[in-house]
């Protein structure tokens, strides 16, 4: 078998190269040299680039119509609504600008395709012209930038409410720990020189104020309607803690404390039942049950997303929005550090 | 300014002479012909074909990681067939090689092809000739430009052969987890090759730089003012300023990370605790890394970017038979975009634990670089508004450039703006922005000039139909692969994930992950008919005739042969810009540079 394959392959080459001499051989008949654009070449290419405009434009809007219900839910957080009303404005004006300039970009392209018998217009240059399209996208740009710099300070703003909750998320390959304040509001210090197996975050053993705080894994609650403050570590090597649904994100840095803060608006619940989060759900289980795997609910996620080796596509934690009464419910139930650490 | 002639060149004459017989003057031996030339067209083939061998090789690895995302667990014999074993056992790529794959591929596609192959073919090639020198101000330099890529290509290639596999931390090697061979396996001696083999190529590429500064400044030909030079030597000039002013940053960067690794320093190391014990290092930043790595990694995206830009001016102009429009204006967007460049780096690191304040200063300065770029794609449009438009294969893929110049040019203002940043830093959206805008404008540009140039680089011209098939495919196949990336951004979808199959989340997107994958396979076969058509064309393409595309630059006006020094007899005299082209009252649609005003003829450059 594998004979015959070798044999076709070196009749192909023999064949290629004959093909070759007789188009070699040919060249020294002809007028014209191959590599002269003629005014067919012109033509057909001229046309052949307004037809790649109407497809790609076609593809383009394809995209949107079949995948853009696929995008993230609307944003669960407060500001992530500010974030998704200056994205939509951002992307409609940019989408504007990707059409109109490839579209006069292909249309010169087909409606001054070469021909022999034209000439070109000597047009070297248009002061006016010039300073209208570097005025026109400096004007735009200071709206740009004027809302993403409003928005980006409130955003980035210290967490100010009193009664927000400050969790502390801590990253390592591959796992993600969040630390509760527990009942005195703050949390203890850290020491990575204390890691252990028993104390997997690195707390301060003589630190009272860490006593009472509370490490959860695999899954952590917060309340909706209250400020969420988040204090982020490493352990080992950079990590960003990514909340999708929550347009929050943030580097892990060992050495450093980072901070990013935001407030859920939607429970768990609620956004099981949102419309839009049931209609993608059903997709995905509707992908899933073609893999033959269980169907799913829709869950918040926390995402690793910085290169942190290996099983960086696995790093993932599970993040429950409950109503407030749901949250003190189960926040009473996890345990203290000092009782865990003691054992 | 005196005729200028190259010293170094006179010093070689003189040493060939002592070991060629009755042969004349330029007979060379084998050596230092095609090994160590330090002939600038000699160079610009030896970076050329390096260039596209590394080019092959990342794109294999691209088909390789692509294969595992759209069919993660798959078992694919080609994948065991490259990979092996060790790291493509039952033809299953490996978590950790998936990781070395993404790492070295952005790696060699961004220097190795687009910083080294690209400045270093057409810098090399056209800087003498078009602006009227003999060669290089320094052709021993050059040389060993090339050759210092040459040995950094090696290592980085050799790298992917060792036991634990290549650096896998990343194109940007973040610390610590580039640090730390505890943390990956790439880390171990992968990453110490990967930084050895940056060493060296910048060292290849401050010699080329400074080289191509010192051409551009002095080697200038009698009547070749700086407003008369193409946008291409503009180009090629800013380029190498930014990689002059900005390479040593990276290279001070790596000597930092590798006295963190081998000398148990700690200048990005702090607080770590990995491999079961705490470190000692304390007080480092891996924030400080990324500083001096952005403040090399932001220009040098337009270290890439610029001579693709400068390519598309030459071979927009000359196939519209139009002057460039806005002669000027083109070269402050090149001036105003190379210094803009060094102050916009902090846009990599919105999200890092910066100070959200500085993060905003960045925003700014960031977005102040969309308007020059507005003015040159706007200018690349009007100058082919009402030309007579000559679609050679290179023509094609300036336009393919312009095109994606705009497509991935937009996005650019989504993620410079850091509020919307921080729901798509290190997306697949940003993977989709920086390749479209990035490495298909550049790539394209490369084409053009490949295209352009071959029959000064061979004296041979490439056929024309391989030409647009080639064209078509690589852009309806480009596009294929890297617009539906902007969706899975959309969707959240992190980059360098292994797969996305770990988690419900993302479920939905197999098919567009399948898009992607089967559009790059395609695209990566078509440029089966490049490399037949580039490598048979050197040696049985037809002889090319001395200007085959009617051009203006000096280049078209030395002879079909290389012979040392370029012009035979006197250098070239420069009368006028490189763009009359169509200029009224002249019998031609073309005036080369080189033919004298006519009385009361004003120059275009003038104005």
């Amino acid at each position: 078998m594998s004979l015959l394959v070798l044999l076709a392959i070196v009749l192909l080459i023999i064949a290629g190269h004959q093909l070759l001499r007789i188009i070699e051989l040919s060249r020294g008949l002809k007028k014209t040299k191959e590599w002269q654009i003629t005014d067919t070449d012109n033509n057909m290419m001229g046309k052949a680039m307004i037809t790649f405009m109407v497809l790609f434009f076609i593809f383009f809007f394809w995209q949107v119509e079949r995948w853009i219900d696929r995008s993230l839910p609307p944003a669960a957080s407060e500001h992530g609504v500010l974030i998704d009303q200056l994205w939509d404005a951002n992307m409609y004006l940019i989408t504007f600008v990707f059409l109109v300039t490839n579209f006069f970009l292909f249309w010169f392209a087909y409606k001054y395709r070469g021909n022999s018998k034209n000439k070109a217009v000597y047009y070297p240059h248009n002061n006016k012209l010039e300073m209208l399209w570097t005025v026109v996208p400096a004007v735009a740009l200071t709206f740009i930038i004027i809302f993403g710099l409003k928005y980006w300070n409130e955003i980035m703003d210290d967490a100010k409410e009193p009664n927000r909750v400050t969790i502390e998320l801590y990253a390592k390959q591959f796992d993600w720990s969040a630390r509760y304040t527990g009942k005195d509001g703050k949390l203890g210090e850290s020491d990575f020189r204390q890691i252990s197996g028993s104390n997997s975050v690195g707390m301060d053993t003589a630190d009272v104020a860490g006593f009472d705080d509370i490490i959860v894994k695999n899954e952590f609650h917060i309340p909706v309607g209250r400020e969420i403050e988040l204090v982020m570590r490493s352990r080992d090597v950079i990590h960003s803690a990514y909340l999708p649904h929550f347009r929050a994100q943030m580097n892990c840095v060992p050495g450093m404390i980072t901070y990013f803060k935001f407030k859920p608006t939607k429970t768990t619940a609620e956004m099981r039942k949102d419309p839009y989060t049931l209609m993608m759900m059903a997709g995905i289980n509707k992908q899933r049950a073609l893999e033959n795997k269980e169907p799913v609910e829709f869950d918040y996620l926390l995402l690793c997303n910085k290169i942190c080796g290996a099983s960086h596509y696995n790093m993932q934690m599970n993040v429950v929005v409950d109503t407030e009464e749901d949250y003190q419910a189960w926040i009473a139930k996890q345990k203290a550090f000092k009782p865990v650490a003691s054992k | 300014m005196a005729t200028p002639i190259n010293t170094g060149l006179e010093k070689e004459h003189l040493v060939h002479h002592d070991h060629v017989h009755d042969h004349d003057d330029h007979e060379e031996s084998f050596v230092s012909k095609y090994v160590f030339s330090m002939d600038h067209k000699m160079i610009s083939r030896q970076f050329l074909i390096t260039a596209v061998i590394m080019a092959v090789v990342a794109m294999t690895m691209s088909v390789i990681f692509r294969l595992q995302l759209a069919w993660p667990g798959e078992k694919f014999a080609f994948v065991n067939a490259i990979l092996g074993d060790k790291w493509g056992k039952d033809g299953i790529l490996d978590p950790n090689m998936y990781l070395a794959l993404v790492t070295i591929h952005g790696t060699i596609m961004v220097f190795f092809v687009l910083t080294g192959g690209l400045s270093g073919t057409f810098s090399n090639l056209l800087i003498p000739y078009q602006v009227g020198a003999r060669d290089m101000a320094s052709g021993f330099l050059n040389m060993l430009s090339y050759w210092f890529f040459f040995v950094s290509s090696a290592i980085m290639l050799a790298s992917c052969f060792i036991d634990d596999g290549p650096a896998s931390a990343g194109w940007t090697i973040y610390p610590p987890l580039s640090a730390l061979p505890e943390a990956i396996p790439g880390s171990k001696l992968g990453m110490t090759m990967w930084l050895v083999s940056m060493a060296i190529f910048i060292v290849s590429s401050l010699l080329g730089s400074l080289n191509y500064i010192i051409t551009v400044i002095n080697l200038r030909t009698k009547g070749m003012k700086m407003t008369r030079l193409p946008l291409s030597i503009w180009a090629f000039l800013i380029t190498a300023i930014l990689g002059v002013l900005s390479f040593p940053v990276l290279f001070s960067c790596a000597l930092l990370l590798i006295f963190d690794r081998s000398f148990h320093t700690s200048f990005y190391l702090s607080d770590i605790y990995i491999g079961g014990r705490p470190l000692d290092n304390v007080g480092g930043s891996p924030v400080l890394f990324e500083h001096l790595f952005w403040f090399l990694g932001h220009p040098e995206v337009y270290i890439v970017l610029l001579p693709a830009l400068g390519i598309a001016s030459e071979v927009i102009a000359t196939s519209s038979r139009k002057p460039i429009f806005g002669y000027r204006a083109m070269i402050g967007s090149i001036l105003a975009i190379g210094f803009l460049s060094f102050i916009v780096w902090g846009h990599h690191m919105f999200m890092t634990g910066m100070n959200p304040f500085l993060g905003s200063v960045f925003v700014f300065t960031t977005l102040l670089i969309a308007i020059p770029s507005a003015v040159k794609a706007f200018n690349y449009i009007t100058t082919m508004w009402k030309g007579n438009l000559q679609f050679t294969p290179a023509m094609l893929f300036a336009i393919g450039l312009v095109s994606s110049f705009i497509t991935g040019g937009v996005t650019g203002i989504i993620l410079a703006d850091s509020t919307l940043d921080i729901n798509v830093h290190d997306t697949y959206f940003v993977v989709a922005h920086f390749h479209i805008v990035m490495g298909l404008s550049a790539i394209f540009g490369m084409f053009a000039g490949v295209y352009h140039w071959f029959p000064k680089l061979f004296l041979r011209m490439m056929n024309k139909k391989l030409g647009y098939a080639h064209f078509w495919i690589t852009i309806t196949m480009a596009y294929g692969v890297f617009f539906p990336m902007h969706f899975l951004g959309l969707a959240g979808v992190p980059r360098r994930y292994y797969t996305n199959s770990n988690f419900p989340m993302f479920d939905n997107l197999v098919d567009i992950n399948e898009i992607v994958t089967i559009c790059a396979i395609i695209g990566a076969l078509g440029q089966g008919i490049f490399l037949f058509n580039f490598f048979y064309s050197i040696f049985r393409g037809e002889k090319a005739p001395q200007n085959p595309w009617n051009a203006n630059t000096l280049e078209w006006t030395t002879p079909m042969a290389h012979i040392h020094g370029n012009w035979p007899g006197e250098l070239p005299t420069v009368h006028r810009w490189a763009y009359d082209y169509s200029k009224p009252g002249k019998e031609k649609d073309f005036v080369p540079q080189t033919v004298p005003l006519e009385e009361g003829e004003e120059d275009g450059g003038a104005h």
